[in-house]
């Protein structure tokens, strides 16, 4: 599964031509305010934009934006929440089960009010909740910004496993050593523009 | 039974009253006074200048100009529902949406009703189809500017969630559901809380003003009953046309949020 980005430029972001390849991980760097979430954002058709972006040769013009968004797995900074309790938000609990327990929780974790989860706890369930889709694609915000060096060893083996399965990521990080324990390749935002560097 | 006529002087003696309103302003220090002159002098001169116009429709009976006053209260009623919403649409939609909503309900409301159930001679008879057309535009503008107002803040306040299900491929209509539906109930309980209180807390004052020109109470009351149905159809209408083409305009045709098309929240 090959991720393709001809052109494609949104509000505040230069136009990138870029190619993620199977099971490759890329991490996206750059200061706050940059453009790296713009990027991912463009890329799952969330803001408007313009320019080609295609799996596997499969324009995403060829479908509805939600078949596209449910093959390109966009994860926000912030998780969102639209439901009183955790399991109402995810219909598949059988499925998702090894997951949250891979990410450090029991099934009891189902029944939590979504209002008593603390930011870490909130960021590694919608990770679960992301991945029970099995998305060909992995565009995560900064999926490990929040939670402690347990939880963050949790989450980059569930991101290897996927990696290995060849799934590809493109990961914003401001974790240097988090970049180059998954990624071989990076690129570097600065003001919009993209350019490729060492990760 | 003819009703008794109101002199200058009776007016006088009633205007007399918000001397106390005026009076309590000023020993409190409320601050009111500019306002108060204000509105008292907006009121009287706005039913004087009503009174002259519907004397001319009622003596003319003229489809155009009935057609012409119609449109200038609706073009009032469009301005009116949006201006106090606090995020509103860019451009000329936020006007657009607010008199195109009032429009279609109220203008459907007036000649339905106007052609089955009351049926004047001629139909537009202003006598009857000005109050009306009224009546449902006072109450529609409320209902479509409290939907319009919940549509633009929730779906602003609860962007994060909207796009959590957009991204994990929900459709936009499936993902603003239950914003819509937020919206659709703060525009529609208002008219339901009227009906539920009409005749028991509030006695409308539409039927109060038919008792006092000399209407018999059932008669005051069918037209009561007659307006309250309207007002609820109306209302309905015009809140769930306000309120879906919010939506179509919030969102775009890739199931985007388009938060970029409303202005900035007015603070003031």
């Amino acid at each position: 599964m090959t991720l393709r980005l001809r052109g494609l430029k949104a509000r505040g972001l230069a136009p990138i031509d870029f190619e993620l390849a199977a099971g490759e991980c890329v991490a996206v760097m750059g200061p706050s305010g940059s453009g790296k979430s713009l990027l991912l954002r463009a890329i799952a058709d969330l803001d408007p934009n313009e320019g080609a972006a295609a799996l596997d040769n499969e324009d995403r013009t060829a479908m509805t934006a939600p078949e596209w968004r449910r093959r390109i797995g966009y994860l926000a900074p912030v998780p969102g929440w639209w439901a009183d309790r955790v399991g109402a938000h995810f219909p598949d609990r059988e499925g998702a089960e090894p997951l949250i327990e891979a990410l450090g929780f029991e099934a009891a974790a189902f029944d939590w009010p979504v209002a008593r989860l603390s930011t870490g706890e909130g960021q590694r369930l919608a990770l679960a909740r992301l991945l029970v889709g099995a998305p060909r694609v992995l565009l995560l915000d900064e999926p490990t910004g929040a939670v402690d060096e347990a939880s963050r060893d949790a989450v980059e083996d569930l991101l290897k496993q996927r990696l290995s399965a060849g799934v590809p990521i493109l990961l914003v990080t401001h974790d240097k050593n988090q970049a180059r324990r998954l990624a071989k390749r990076a690129l570097k935002i600065d003001k919009g523009v993209v350019r490729e560097a060492a990760p | 039974m003819n009703p008794i006529a109101l002199s200058n002087l009776d007016l006088a003696l009633a205007a007399g009253l918000v001397l106390v309103h005026a009076a309590l302003s000023l020993a409190l220090s409320l601050g009111l006074g500019k306002q108060l002159i204000i509105a008292v002098s907006r009121m009287v001169i706005q039913l004087a200048l009503l009174g002259l116009v519907l004397q001319f429709l009622f003596e003319t009976v003229s489809p155009w100009l009935t057609l012409l006053a119609a449109f200038v209260m609706i073009g009032f009623a469009g301005h009116e529902a949006v201006a106090r919403i606090g995020r509103k649409f860019r451009g000329a939609w936020g006007h657009g949406i607010g008199t195109a909503s009032v429009l279609v309900a109220a203008m459907l409301i007036t000649t339905y009703t106007l052609a089955t159930q009351v049926q004047p001679d001629p139909w537009y008879h202003p006598r009857y189809a000005i109050p009306l057309l009224g009546m449902v535009l006072g109450n529609t503008l409320t209902g479509v500017s409290l939907g319009l107002n919940t549509l633009t803040a929730t779906a602003s306040r609860e962007r994060v969630a909207i796009e959590a299900q957009l991204a994990l491929g929900a459709t936009i209509w499936r993902a603003m559901r239950p914003t819509l539906r937020e919206a659709m109930r703060s525009g529609l309980i208002p008219i339901i809380n009227s009906m539920v209180a009409t005749g028991l807390i509030a006695i409308p004052g539409m039927m109060t003003g038919q008792i006092l020109a000399g209407a018999s109470p059932e008669t005051a009351i069918r037209y009561q009953l007659l307006v309250m149905f309207m007002i609820a159809g109306g209302t309905g209408i015009g809140v769930f046309a306000a309120v879906y083409a919010g939506t179509w305009r919030l969102t775009d045709a890739r199931h985007r949020l388009r938060l970029d098309r409303l202005a900035q929240a007015q603070t003031d």
